[in-house]
């Protein structure tokens, strides 16, 4: 046996058992040294398994070699390879960016449980997306939930308490929701491998119990994932959330959610299953709509930088819950084009967010105006990446509302009216991005504040790097687009 | 033969210039404007250099990028982009020297942001007009917008951001709301958004969606300023006057008028709209901006606010021409982007040589300032005959051939119009004129001020012969109008 | 009859009500606590109620006995773990409270409130 088909679960334990070992590193910098390693392994583990799925569709791994249905399957696909990319990418991006602002927000003494936490919170990801069974993804989630309380509990403010507080309850009750529709699954098949679900599903699933299961599976993770109007906890959190961590959970972790979502959705309650249209047409297609709406109009009248960017990110979510909900192939490519982009656009967001954070303790507007200044690069790649939030063509976001909008033409009047709200919408990232840019470049500087200087050299690399990735794959989108369409197609035409 | 890269270096020079300018900085002002002038000669060398193998009918074209399948960033070379293409890059040099003499001599502030981005926007221009689909175009548009916006609110008081905000806002609300819309529209029933002589949208849409699309176009491109999408164009008007130029004359509504030609006649295809009807309101709207535009701009006392006005009829000439649907009157249309741009650059060079040298901004200030400031006066008086379209001036050459079309289809609005603007341009630019020679200043200015610095008088004298010029030696221009009528033949 | 076989099933849902109750209406972050971990338990309780078969005994297997009939041993080990993660997270929850009792000297959700919004 080579290292090649051991990737899957390397994936998961690589970073999962340096975790604790940086707990122990006392030595100033090691803690920092050792996880932004493990990330970048990670990161090229990914781009490994990346490379298979292009090749020959999927891999799978059987733990401890026990057969699926009974031993736990990790199952890597198109799909997976997606998330996979984008987690791991995001982590060891804002690691290897980010080492000064965490130097800023967090102790020295308490670093390596930091570091730690941060790395549990990367093998919980993947272990969600890597897993081929419904409970093992339970226990992923709350790994990487509890880690990233624990990751967000690290900012300095004190509102970030109550936040993370509120964040916990509401993502145990999500956890707990998605136990209970396992739980029920479970009892109507017999199994908790998904691919056997999806088998044994037809003979059972009309029955009631396979329904609540649906609907208890749906809300939790909806929960998760922040779709609205179950997103209460995120704003707060990713507002007082130290930055960098900002970055990290905001590129990936609803996503994941999102994901798991859409796998149960599409491959667990089939959609010849007959509650499945009323689930998106009737249920998430609406929610998708008023998030993205009511989302974005906060954004827009919101007063500190980082919240705006959440509410944002809430708005996002609903898109690609829209994409999903036309059910389609082409809407479903749109959705995960669009997970992948938000990643890149409102992981250099976060980025430049931190770069503001080394100079200023609070990041409401206000202060931040004229900022452009006296920090242009970081402002020049604020822009960019805003550019690509926006959809403006040539950036990584043009590409994903271009595909989401042609989706939704193909629904007919339906489809306009989609179009329109996409529209509108776009209009509002407009005016809730611009405000930050017209502050800070055409802003007069407070009039009490001293002069501020430019982020440090090398945060800037990582968000122009990041910034820059929003360019390229606004104009080379082959590899996440032939991801994404490869995946739309297997988790929608999987049936004979 | 044309090489695939010497389509591309017309974008990429102003964009190096740029790197440049901002590279040397504000530590050598001199090198920096050395720089700017040698960038914008060598792009109008590199641009004009294309035009002998276009007038042999080639039409190279290059394709950088492959989005989706289908959905390309591709540049293709065409009569009518040449023609704007040529026009922009021979402006920005006299406008290269007209704003140094007037950003020293107003001692504006942040000269080096000025010159980059100025450069930025030529590069977005020289993209627009090569453009080998819409999509392409798109891009370059918004790059455009963009990058003129810090221009805008170059001053950056509260008065002049609010301004350009109402100049982004609507540039960019609907581009993004409408323009954009119909681009995926277009995609959607068509399958492509190349340019493709005679459209691509002929056997694809019909009846009152086609009215509907070209609705969407012709108000998503607000950089044409049909009304109601005009109000960014007086709004702009706090800009600087180099600014101002490069909106009026050099770039944006040139852009804007370009596109919709160019949608016109290449995505919808002409003889596609003669036979739609649904399509006709096009000239009423064009129409009702000429006469609305004049009648607002003789209530103006700002002389650069009445500029931008008559920039607004002049532009839905344009439209209107276009939308005549006659192979006369598109060649009227592609001759009256250039003609317009020399005259009113002109005007604008004027209005700011006044300013530099007197501190003038309103009209009636400006009596008897023809005895004080004869070569401004003299350049000015050319642009305003060129306006109203009076021979020896290039706006001559180009109503004739709007004028030529619409008899071609006894279209009476078109004429009517024609006859009526011309009355109104008439009226507020001849008593400018008049009293600026014949009358005497009411009271003597505070400081006895000659003409505008060298460098303005130089630039506006240069534009201002362009504007004669291209009335006695208008071949080249009428060869590559020409090849645009044939297509649409 | 039908009624006294599903009454586990009534339980877990009165079980999983009370603690969500608990949860969404009290106002003390301690007892939010109280609520969240009734709430977990009643999902083990759901899982141990399944795995239970007719007449079968603990899933230890002897020699020599072959008609043995077992209970499914697989939720019970689930369950095991999820414990665990509700253990996690409980404790989790009340190192949040105390922090929050340090910062903010309460630990009633409202004047937490009440002392963000003067600040």
């Amino acid at each position: 046996m080579n290292l090649t088909e051991h990737l899957p679960a390397l994936q998961v334990v690589v970073p999962m058992l340096m975790a604790p070992l940086v707990v122990l590193m006392r030595i100033r910098g090691l803690p920092w040294a050792v996880a932004t390693a493990t990330s970048l392994m990670a990161f090229a583990i990914a781009v490994g398994l990346t490379d298979t799925v292009i090749d020959s569709y999927s891999a799978t791994y059987e733990m401890g070699s026990w057969r699926a249905p009974y031993g736990i399957e990790l199952h890597v696909t198109r799909f997976s390879a997606l998330l996979l990319l984008i987690v791991t990418g995001a982590s060891t991006l804002a690691l290897v960016t980010g080492r000064q602002s965490i130097d800023a927000e967090i102790e020295h003494d308490r670093q390596p449980l930091f570091y730690a936490a941060w790395l549990l919170a990367l093998a919980g990801f993947t272990g969600i997306v890597v897993t081929g069974d419904a409970f093992n993804i339970f226990v992923f989630m709350e790994i990487a939930s509890l880690a990233s309380y624990v990751l967000i509990a690290a900012g300095s403010d004190r509102r970030v308490l109550p936040a993370v507080f509120k964040y916990l309850i509401m993502g145990t009750i999500g956890a707990t929701f998605y136990l209970i529709g396992v739980g029920l699954i479970y009892m109507m098949t017999g199994t908790l491998n998904l691919a056997d679900m999806e088998a044994r599903i037809h003979e059972v699933g009309e029955l009631r119990p396979i329904l609540v299961a649906a609907g208890f599976i749906t809300l939790g993770l909806a929960l998760k994932a922040a779709v609205f109007p179950l997103h209460a906890w995120l704003p707060l959190s990713y507002t007082y959330a130290p930055h960098i961590v900002t970055a990290f959970l905001a590129a990936c972790s609803t996503k994941v959610a999102l994901f798991v979502l859409l796998r149960f959705d599409f491959l667990v309650f089939q959609q010849n299953l007959s509650a499945h249209e009323l689930q998106f047409t009737i249920f998430l297609m609406p929610l998708a709509v008023l998030a993205i709406l009511i989302a974005s109009g906060v954004a827009v009248f919101e007063r500190n930088l980082k919240g705006l960017l959440a509410y944002s990110s809430l708005a996002q979510v609903g898109y690609i819950l829209l994409g999903a909900s036309l059910v389609s192939v082409p809407g479903l490519t749109a959705a995960l084009m669009h997970m992948f982009n938000h990643a890149l656009a409102k992981g250099a967001l976060f980025l430049a967010v931190a770069c503001l954070g080394m100079r200023f303790t609070q990041l409401n507007l206000v202060n931040l105006s004229g900022v452009a200044r006296q920090m242009p690069w970081t402002m020049a790649a604020f822009v960019l990446a805003g550019l690509s939030l926006i959809g403006v063509p040539g950036t990584a976001g043009f590409i994903s509302k271009w595909l989401l909008i042609s989706a939704a033409l193909q629904e007919g009047a339906l489809g306009v009216a989609l179009v329109a709200i996409i529209v509108v919408s776009s209009l509002m990232a407009v005016v809730y991005i611009w405000r930050v840019i017209e502050l800070a470049y055409f802003g007069d500087p407070p009039e009490s504040t001293r002069p501020v200087s430019e982020a440090p050299g090398w945060m800037l690399v990582g968000t122009w790097v990041a910034a820059l990735m929003n360019i390229y794959y606004g104009v080379n989108p082959a590899l996440p687009i032939s991801l994404a369409g490869g995946a739309a197609a297997s988790l929608l035409q999987h049936l004979p | 033969m044309t090489s695939e890269l010497q389509v591309l270096i017309p974008i990429l020079l102003p964009l190096g210039g740029a790197v440049g300018i901002a590279f040397v900085g504000r530590r050598y002002p001199n090198l920096r404007e050395t720089v700017t002038l040698v960038t914008a000669t060598s792009l109008m060398v590199v641009v004009w250099a294309l035009l002998p193998d276009l007038l042999a009918g080639e039409r190279p074209s290059v394709r950088v990028a492959e989005l989706i399948p289908g959905l390309a960033i591709e540049f293709q070379i065409e009569p009518l982009g040449m023609l704007f293409a040529a026009l922009a890059s021979l402006l920005w040099i006299v406008n290269s020297i007209y704003s140094i003499g007037y950003m020293r001599s107003n001692n504006e502030r942040h000269q080096t942001r000025f010159y980059v981005l100025f450069a930025v926007a030529l590069s977005a221009a020289m993209g627009i007009a090569f453009a080998g689909n819409l999509l392409t175009l798109f891009i370059f548009y918004e790059v455009l917008t963009l990058s003129t916006y810090p221009l805008v609110a170059h001053k950056g008081d509260g008065k002049t951001v609010e301004s350009a905000r109402t100049y982004l806002g609507i540039l960019l609300a609907t581009s993004i709301g409408l323009f954009l819309p119909a681009i995926v529209w277009t995609y959607h029933v068509a399958g492509t958004l190349d340019f493709l002589p005679g459209g691509i949208l002929a056997d694809n849409l019909t009846g009152p969606a086609v009215g509907l699309l070209l609705a969407l176009y012709v108000f998503g491109i607000g950089k044409a300023a049909v009304m109601p999408v005009h109000r960014w164009l007086p709004a702009a008007m706090v800009a600087p006057t180099p600014v101002s130029a490069l909106l009026h004359a050099v770039a944006v509504v040139k852009a804007g008028v370009f596109t919709i030609t160019k949608v016109v006649v290449y995505i919808f295809g002409v003889d596609f709209l003669v036979t739609e009807s649904s399509a006709d309101w096009l000239l009423f709207v064009a129409a009702f901006t000429v006469i609305a535009a004049s009648v607002v701009a003789l209530r103006q006392t700002n002389l650069k606010r009445l500029l931008a006005y008559s920039t607004i009829a002049q532009l839905s000439y344009v439209v209107m021409a276009v939308a005549i649907l006659k192979p006369l009157s598109e060649m009227g249309a592609a001759i009256h982007i250039v003609a317009h741009a020399f005259g009113k650059i002109t005007l604008f060079f004027a209005a700011g040589s006044i300013y530099t040298a007197a501190k003038k901004t309103e009209i009636h200030q400006l009596r008897g300032i023809g005895r004080r400031m004869p070569w401004t006066m003299a350049a000015f008086t050319i642009g305003a005959l060129s306006m109203i379209g009076v021979p020896p001036t290039a706006g001559f050459v180009s109503k004739w051939y709007i004028l030529a079309g619409s008899f071609q289809s006894d279209n009476h609005v078109a004429i009517i119009t024609i006859i009526v603007s011309t009355a109104l341009n008439a009226l507020y630019f001849l008593p400018i004129i008049f009293y600026a020679w014949f009358s005497r200043e009411d009271v003597a200015p505070a400081n006895d001020h000659g003409e505008a610095p060298l460098a303005i008088v130089i630039a506006l004298t240069v534009t201002a012969a362009l504007t004669v010029l291209l009335f006695l030696f208008n071949q080249p221009v009428l060869d590559l109008a020409s090849q645009l009528g044939r297509i649409t033949k | 009859m039908e009624l006294f076989g599903l009454f586990n099933y009534w339980a877990f849902a009165i079980v999983l009500m009370t603690g969500f109750y608990a949860v969404i209406t009290k106002g003390n972050l301690i007892k939010k606590l109280i609520g969240l971990s009734i709430f977990q338990s009643a999902v083990f309780l759901l899982y141990i109620t399944m795995d239970k078969v007719d007449g079968g005994t603990a899933p230890i297997v002897q020699k020599g006995v072959t008609d043995q009939v077992f209970s499914n041993p697989l939720p019970q080990v689930l369950i095991l773990t999820a414990i665990v993660v509700g253990i996690s997270t409980t404790a989790m929850g009340l190192a949040i409270v105390v922090r929050i009792k340090e910062c903010y000297g309460t630990i009633e959700e409202h004047e937490v409130q009440n002392l963000d919004r003067d600040s």
